[in-house]
């Protein structure tokens, strides 16, 4: 049986900002498009993003790009790559600029500008006062650039595939990607996208760990495409534990609440980050404040009858500002907390929240991989960008606000290399059949009917072997075990079947491949934090508590086949201004 | 010890043939588990029976995935507390929209209608270097407007939208029709106006208020359809 195809200029894989921002850029330059989403496109993660967006705009305080780069460098403990990093920064005000065009409603100041708020890990000239480099609408950020980013691709008509779900990318004999073996969700049709170009900006997975500030969608899928396709997956080991998520939930609580004003207190009402970050305080890195929450409840000063959380309050800064600046915070907290922070200290506690690691990428968000010549060829055809990419402007640790940077500098990037790449290679190449066939393969082996373990009993014990042997706190013994424990799961992962065959909206199904996704970056974030023996940024190792950069200043590459890891040395080099070399990191 | 709760869910499959019909469902709360959603509940009624079958993402109340009829009221299952509602708790699809399958329901009319409203910001201007400045209290008149997320809760609530889905934009599209005209920085208020000036597209609205009383966000289309009625009046006088 024939499956059908669409022919494109583009592809587009997930429809969040990064996706969408993309996609404006390769309307705007009269492509043919296509735009494939899983969810509805407000519906991705992206609309979930609270504090705000980086800029040296300086229209709260005094600041300039230079200071961002500087700040992004260091908060990435010096594993990110300086010409990315010099890149995102010099073009974020221009680009924030045109989100405010394109009809975001940012927060404003008196004089009619972009209000900013302070986050962690900003500084004024090199490591002085802190910025205010944060352009938030209100607490809703992501929500407000997502609406506005699917509004403007209305206006441009980019063509939308809604609910449907990219099973695997296809490449034919010379590695070029040609498109993408996807499912329409609602009829249960395969359906082959053929594409001179395509992007995956599929998010994140921090949906690896079981309690996470991440939507039920950020799976990964992305990553497991490529990993499948024999591409590499980029510094894996890094995710970020943020240090407010609201207790025995994993929802977020904006740094942004920090930023306002707000700290943090131990059962002894004790103001502990005065310990452990005299100067920054509260608004120290988000991996130095995850860590010593994550000392305060092992030494047995948490909060509640279980001591698991510590209390974030915000009372202080009175109900008016509360209301004004961070009511979605307010709305969230008395859903889950079930209390009014207006009067009452939310209980907080690190969780799971952002993939640092991803598919590499050049600046231009061309994938690279050790493929002939050299530790970055581009492949031809395929893109990345947003949280599924590791370019890598967040290194070892990211700093608030500058993932949808991220995602808008690197999602128009892409899409301007995209329209010069199909300016040279002007036509579709074919798409044999039997790249088709092993894509579908991915598919069919769910219809095996039978007795075995379920997606949901899979996907909780992969949830908790990472959760307990991968998280805050790594030390050699629990990752060995942790590395053993996952591949034996990554082995029955064959065993698992569905009991639901329909083919009408089966969200078994999607689940199902969404596991197998799941498991894929699992394995990598595993065995490539196993083999990591220094503590930087977000991987802190217990046996080794140092930064080591004579052995460690390098990227991690972690390839499918025979589990293999591989390195590749950070781009040091800015494009322009000098380096900034390694130096401790305090805060 | 452990307590127990009841579910009675509307099940829809063309797949699987048959009529549609209600499914009853037990479920079984361990004690000192925490406060659950009605989503929760809904994942662990799926780990029991795969098929039930359903839409979420965020589950945080900001994405507008869950929207569902719980117990006779369209509501968001994510931001509903599960000891919020009463046994058995009933489950419909929200109404008036065609079901694809069991609480998942065809949204296209939904989107066209928000569509049809030319929900983008509109300026002829050049683009100035900087931003189109915009005063504080300006931006605070699209407060209670942007934030719409699409559930659909309030449109699928509304009997004109029920009677003339094809011609009635219903609250959630007028609503961001309000939210452009309201904001400072648009240019196309006569345009948008002209586009409204019509006996169904907005004045199907007879101020029933089902709107703004099931909105999960707390928003309220109802009054955003007085200004732009207010608007064309004024227009007219
Ligand atoms: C709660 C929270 C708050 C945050 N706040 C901030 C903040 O204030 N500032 C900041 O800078 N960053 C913040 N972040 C991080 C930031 O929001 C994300 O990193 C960013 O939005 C990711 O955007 P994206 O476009 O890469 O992916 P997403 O928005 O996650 O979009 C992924 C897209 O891919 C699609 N997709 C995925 N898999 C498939 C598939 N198999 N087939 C088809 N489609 C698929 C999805 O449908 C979706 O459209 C926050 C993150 C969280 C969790
Ligand atoms: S107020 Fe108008 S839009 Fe809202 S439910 Fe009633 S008729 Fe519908
Ligand atoms: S107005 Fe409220 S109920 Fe209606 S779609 Fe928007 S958020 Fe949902
Ligand atoms: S799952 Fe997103 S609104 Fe409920």
């Amino acid at each position: 049986m024939g499956i059908a195809r669409r022919r494109f200029d583009c592809l587009v894989i997930g429809a969040g900002g990064g996706g969408l921002r993309a996609a404006l850029q390769l309307a705007q330059e009269d492509l043919h498009v296509a735009v494939v989403s899983k969810v509805f496109p407000t519906r991705s993660h992206t609309v979930a993003a609270q504090g705000g967006i980086n800029a040296a705009l300086g229209n709260a305080l005094p600041d300039n790009w230079h200071w961002h780069m500087y700040d992004t460098v260091k908060g990435s403990d010096y594993l990110g790559d300086q010409d990315a990093i010099e890149y995102m920064c010099r073009v974020a005000p221009r680009l924030v600029i045109e989100l405010e065009h394109y009809g975001v409603p940012f927060t404003r100041l008196d004089n009619g500008r972009i209000y900013q708020r302070a986050f962690g890990g900003q500084s004024q000239n090199f490591g002085g006062d802190q910025a205010a480099r944060t352009c938030p609408a209100a607490d809703r950020t992501g929500h407000a650039l997502l609406h506005t980013l699917y509004q403007q691709n209305m206006r441009a008509q980019t063509h939308f595939f809604d609910e449907y779900f990219a099973i695997d990318l296809l490449r034919d004999e010379e590695g070029f990607v040609v498109g993408a073996l996807v499912l329409d969700i609602e009829s249960g049709e395969p359906l082959v996208i053929e594409a001179k170009t395509t992007l995956l900006a599929t998010g994140g997975a921090c949906r690896i760990f079981r309690t996470s500030s991440n939507a039920m969608i950020n799976t990964g899928d992305g990553i497991g495409m490529a990993l499948r396709a024999g591409l590499p997956a980029q510094d894996m080991e890094f995710v970020q534990f943020h240090p407010t998520g609201i207790a025995g939930y994993g929802m977020l609580i904006s740094e942004g609440v920090r930023g306002e004003g707000g700290y943090l207190v131990n059962k002894d009402g004790e103001r502990f980050m005065e310990r452990y970050a005299p100067k920054a305080l509260d608004l120290a890195s988000r991996d130095v404040v995850s860590r010593s929450i994550a000392i305060e409840l092992r030494e047995g000063r948490g909060c509640g009858p279980d001591g698991d959380h510590v209390l974030l309050k915000v009372d202080h800064l009175g109900a008016d500002l509360i209301k004004k600046r961070l009511p979605g915070i307010r709305e969230s907290a008395m859903h889950f907390a079930g209390t009014d922070p207006c009067e009452v200290p939310i209980p907080v506690a690190p969780t799971a929240h952002y993939s640092m690691g991803g598919i590499p990428t050049n600046l231009h968000g061309q994938v690279v991989a050790p493929e002939r010549h050299g530790p970055e060829e581009a492949v031809p055809g395929l893109y990345a960008a947003g949280e599924c990419a590791c370019v890598s402007v967040h290194g070892a640790n990211r700093l608030g606000g500058n993932s949808l940077l991220d995602i808008i500098v690197f999602g128009r990037a892409a899409g301007e290399h995209m329209a010069e790449y199909i300016r040279e290679n002007p036509y579709n190449r074919p798409v044999a059949d039997e790249a088709v066939d092993r894509a579908m393969q991915g598919l069919s082996r769910w219809d095996r009917k039978g007795d075995g373990i379920s997606v949901a009993d899979m996907y909780d014990r992969m949830s908790r072997v990472m959760e307990q042997n991968c998280s805050v706190f790594r030390t050699e013994e629990v990752m060995a075990e942790g590395v053993k424990r996952i591949l034996e799961l990554e082995e029955q992962l064959e065993d698992v079947r569905l009991s639901d065959h329909s083919r009408t909206f089966n969200t078994a199904r999607i689940e199902a491949l969404e596991l197998g996704n799941l498991m894929e970056v699992a394995v990598a974030t595993m065995l490539s934090a196993a083999a990591r023996t220094e503590s930087r940024g977000a991987h802190s190792h217990v046996d080794y508590p140092d930064r080591d950069d004579k052995n460690w200043l390098k990227h991690t590459l972690y390839l499918k086949d025979g589990h293999v890891l591989d390195y590749k040395p950070v781009r040091m080099r800015p494009l322009s201004v000098e380096a900034f070399p390694p130096k401790e990191r305090v805060y | 010890m452990s307590t127990f709760r009841q579910f009675s869910i509307y099940r829809y499959d063309p797949d699987a043939g048959g009529e549609p019909r209600m499914q009853s469902y037990r479920l079984e709360i361990p004690d000192g588990s925490r406060e659950l959603m009605l989503l929760d509940a809904l994942g662990m009624l799926k780990a029991q029976d795969e098929s039930l079958a359903f839409r979420r993402s965020c589950r945080e109340g900001v994405c507008g995935s869950d929207g569902m009829n719980i117990n006779g009221r369209n509501g968001l299952a994510c931001i509903t507390p599960l000891r919020s509602i009463k046994d058995p708790v009933t489950l419909r699809p929200l109404p008036g929209l065609p079901v694809i399958r069991d609480l998942i329901v065809d949204m296209t009319q939904f989107y066209n209608q928000y569509r049809a409203v030319k929900p983008w910001l509109i300026n002829h201007e050049p683009e100035p270097e900087i931003e189109r400045l915009q005063t504080p209290a300006e931006r605070d008149q699209l407060d209670g407007l942007y934030e719409c997320i699409l559930c659909g809760c309030c449109s699928t609530a509304c009997p004109s939208f029920w009677w003339n889905p094809d011609r009635f934009l219903g609250p959630a599209a007028l609503l961001q029709s309000w939210r452009f005209l309201a904001d400072s920085r648009d240019q196309a208020t006569a345009e948008r106006l002209d586009d409204l000036e019509d006996p169904y597209r907005l004045f199907r609205c007879h101020t029933i208020m089902n709107c703004s009383d099931v909105c999960p966000k707390n928003l309220n289309p109802t009054k955003a359809i007085g200004k732009i009625k207010a608007a064309l009046m004024k227009r007219v006088g």
